[in-house]
């Protein structure tokens, strides 16, 4: 436990649950952006300081953990929300249902044919179980700006499970990814800030009318 | 230096686009710089192909296919844009004309893309870029849509994120030395990938662009999207975009296929390619909103290109062949529905009969367009698909054959339904719309006209040089042995 990737995998984790558990929106765009920002300290970590892991590690950590949550504060004070009302599922079976997922990604890991030196680190589980709390999110969740936090969280998974293949991408590539990134965000942005215009509420469930 | 010009100059154009401070003469950049765009694109087909094994911006055979194929459609889609606001001088156009040339250059990156990551990087860029194209309307019905393709291709691309890191593990694991996505290292490391990750990879990788290309079942945006934008955004959609999404299936099963994994691969689309077609003859039957109805022939024309490279051999030439022909024709087609959509001010079936009363050309070409894109004799897209039909039936899928014509029959009957009684129907009393009815302009026609004429041209003749082309990248997806 004293290596920090360990550690940081481990904070990872407990704040998937916090994500799950909470109501308060203001509280969750922070906590996507504090895994995200201990998430792309990182790179060094695991790989060493080189030029290519500092960048990567610097332009993760102003697009995760300063940008995206500045765009999305500015997005819920436009529409001036401050709570998820009424999730599809309640806020203790979301929770017992990330506790599955979480468990079940921690037993899959263990099956999984990974490099001896993969084995038995907290990548693959940590990667597998945020993924899967992101999906819970974006399923479960009705408001427009939660379901766009449980896409981050499922990029989050991802960026996990990069970290280990650090060296196929290219830097460039790496950044393209990043930006691609920023960029939906600030436009889903725009599209929640239209359809609060539109139906004075941020609720995907007016989004009902187009149909056979 | 060309391929750079090629991604650069639709920039350019979309910075100035972005400075113009008039709206009347904004589009006006639209068609000088496709048709340089097209005219590079011409020039660098004409050029032999030049393999440096290792570049990250590089076109082979089927990236110049889908290169040309995007590239023509735009040129002819600009000069429609320029009628189509020229119709209407008091819409602001200035994020849709911007986002157009940005898409243009996503797609270009997109074709020439040697790197897996990069492709990656220029497939979610059309998608942002698109985004906004759709909300083009502003009302509720654009920003359902808009939000659920936002939604739905961001996720699903994620998944495709996903296998490319499946497919750098796969090699991780298999003992290469080096770590690279890049294309053709890829290609010559494909039999030392690990088969179970390889495996794992390329589904997610065909989750995930098979939501961009709209495969059913991960089509369901589609309608949505392709009913509430615009026709020309449609357009392009329906026949650039879901060709580049194709294009990125096709590098994938590359890599699957030099693994000696084509059974997997042939597998996977071929029942995606089924699913596709049997959800377009459900709900293309009966179909009251003409934009729905094509893009559910958009799913029926992806079905009808996975099940074509499942087969391989002559069908994989024949579903190149159809890309082409299914992206001019679609192109038509959503531009002269789009005629229509703003004349009526309505896409609903019972609302615009009897368009041919009042516009001749469109619903005529609409009408026409129909009976290309459905596969009538003497059009292009007729030879395409019979084309895979022997390869279907040479290769000895005989049920998979009857089952082919069997759903393109429903099909045609389906959509002829709607087509006819919206061109040819009984006109209504009264029109139903308020607003002040656009009729049909010099440009808004020659765009659709051009198109279909092209896929007509394409049933008589090949060109020598496009039929080269096309040998040239069907060979590409035969498994090297």
């Amino acid at each position: 436990m004293n290596d920090p990737t360990t550690t940081i995998l481990f904070v990872v984790i407990l704040l998937n649950f916090f994500l799950l558990g909470t109501s308060r929106l203001g509280a969750c765009i922070r906590v996507v952006a504090a895994q995200g920002a201990l998430l792309s300290i990182l790179p060094p970590l695991v790989h060493g300081v080189s030029p290519h892991s500092l960048l990567l590690a610097a332009v993760a950590l102003a697009l995760k953990g300063g940008t995206i949550p500045w765009l999305l504060f500015r997005a819920i004070r436009q529409v001036k929300i401050r709570r998820e009302m009424e999730p599809r599922i309640g806020y203790i079976a979301t929770l017992l249902l990330g506790a599955l997922t979480t468990a079940g990604a921690f037993i899959f890991a263990e099956r999984l044919p990974l490099l001896p030196e993969h084995l038995h680190s907290l990548f693959i589980p940590a990667s597998l179980a945020t993924m899967a709390v992101g999906f819970l999110l974006l399923i479960t969740r009705r408001k427009a700006i939660t379901q766009v936090l449980g896409y981050l969280v499922f990029e989050n998974g991802i960026f996990i499970f990069g970290i280990l293949l650090a060296e196929a991408m290219p830097l460039m590539v790496e950044a393209g990814v990043l930006l691609d990134m920023l960029v939906a965000i600030f436009v889903m942005g725009i599209v929640m800030n239209h359809i609060n215009r539109e139906f004075s509420s941020l609720d995907t469930e007016n989004l009902c009318l187009l149909k056979e | 230096m060309l391929l750079t010009s090629l991604i650069v100059i639709p920039l350019l154009g979309a910075a100035a686009a972005l400075a113009m401070p008039s709206e009347r003469l904004r589009p006006w950049l639209l068609p000088p710089v496709a048709f340089i765009h097209l005219a590079l694109v011409l020039a660098v087909i004409a050029a032999p192909a030049v393999s440096t094994g290792a570049a990250m911006l590089e076109l082979d055979g089927l990236g110049r296919l889908v290169l040309l194929v995007v590239s023509l459609l735009f040129a002819v889609s600009s000069l429609y844009a320029v009628g189509y606001f020229h119709n209407h001088p008091d819409w602001t156009n200035r994020t849709f004309v911007t986002c157009l040339l940005i898409f243009l250059s996503a797609m270009t990156v997109a074709a020439a893309a040697r790197h897996l990551g990069l492709l990656w990087v220029a497939v979610e860029a059309t998608t942002v870029a698109s985004a906004p194209m759709i909300y083009f309307n502003h009302n509720r019905y654009s920003i359902e849509a808009t939000w659920k393709y936002l939604l739905f291709c961001s996720v699903g691309i994620a998944l495709a994120m996903l296998g490319i890191l499946f497919l750098a593990y796969a090699g991780l694991h298999g003992g290469a030395t080096e770590q690279s996505l890049q294309l053709d290292f890829l290609l010559q490391q494909a039999p030392l990938l690990s088969k179970p990750w390889l495996r794992v990879a390329f589904v997610f990788l065909l989750v995930g662009f098979g939501t961009k290309m709209g495969l059913a079942p991960l089509h369901t945006w589609k309608p949505d999207a392709y009913g509430e934008a615009p026709g020309l955004a449609g357009a392009l959609m329906s026949g650039g975009l879901t060709s580049v999404a194709f294009l990125a299936v096709l590098r994938v099963v590359q890599i699957v296929k030099g693994a000696g994994e084509a059974e997997l691969a042939n597998q996977c689309l071929l029942g995606l390619g089924l699913t596709s077609l049997f959800i377009a003859a459900v709900f293309v039957i009966r179909q009251r909103d003409i934009k729905r109805m094509l893009a559910y022939s958009s799913v029926e024309h992806m079905g009808i290109l996975a099940i074509g490279v499942a087969v391989g051999g002559l069908a994989t030439y024949g579903a190149l062949f159809h890309v082409m022909n299914n992206a001019l024709a679609k192109g038509s087609l959503f531009m002269s529905a789009g005629n229509i959509h703003r004349y009526f001010g309505s896409k609903k079936m019972c609302e615009t009969q009897g368009a041919i009363n009042v516009l001749p050309w469109s619903a005529s070409l609409f009408l026409i367009g129909f009976l290309a894109v459905t596969g009538s004799p003497p059009f292009g897209a007729f030879l395409s698909e019979f084309t895979i039909l022997r390869g279907i039936f040479g290769s000895g899928h005989n049920v998979l054959g009857l089952a082919f014509i069997a759903f393109l029959t429903v099909i045609f009957i389906g959509m002829s339904h709607t087509v006819v009684t919206v061109a040819l129907g009984p006109p209504l009393e009264q029109a139903p719309s308020a607003e002040p009815q656009v009729g049909e302009g010099f440009l808004t026609v020659l765009g659709p006209l051009v198109l279909l004429g092209l896929v007509l041209l394409l049933g008589f003749y090949l060109p020598e040089p496009l039929r080269r082309l096309l040998t040239e990248a069907a060979a590409l997806l035969e498994v090297q042995t």
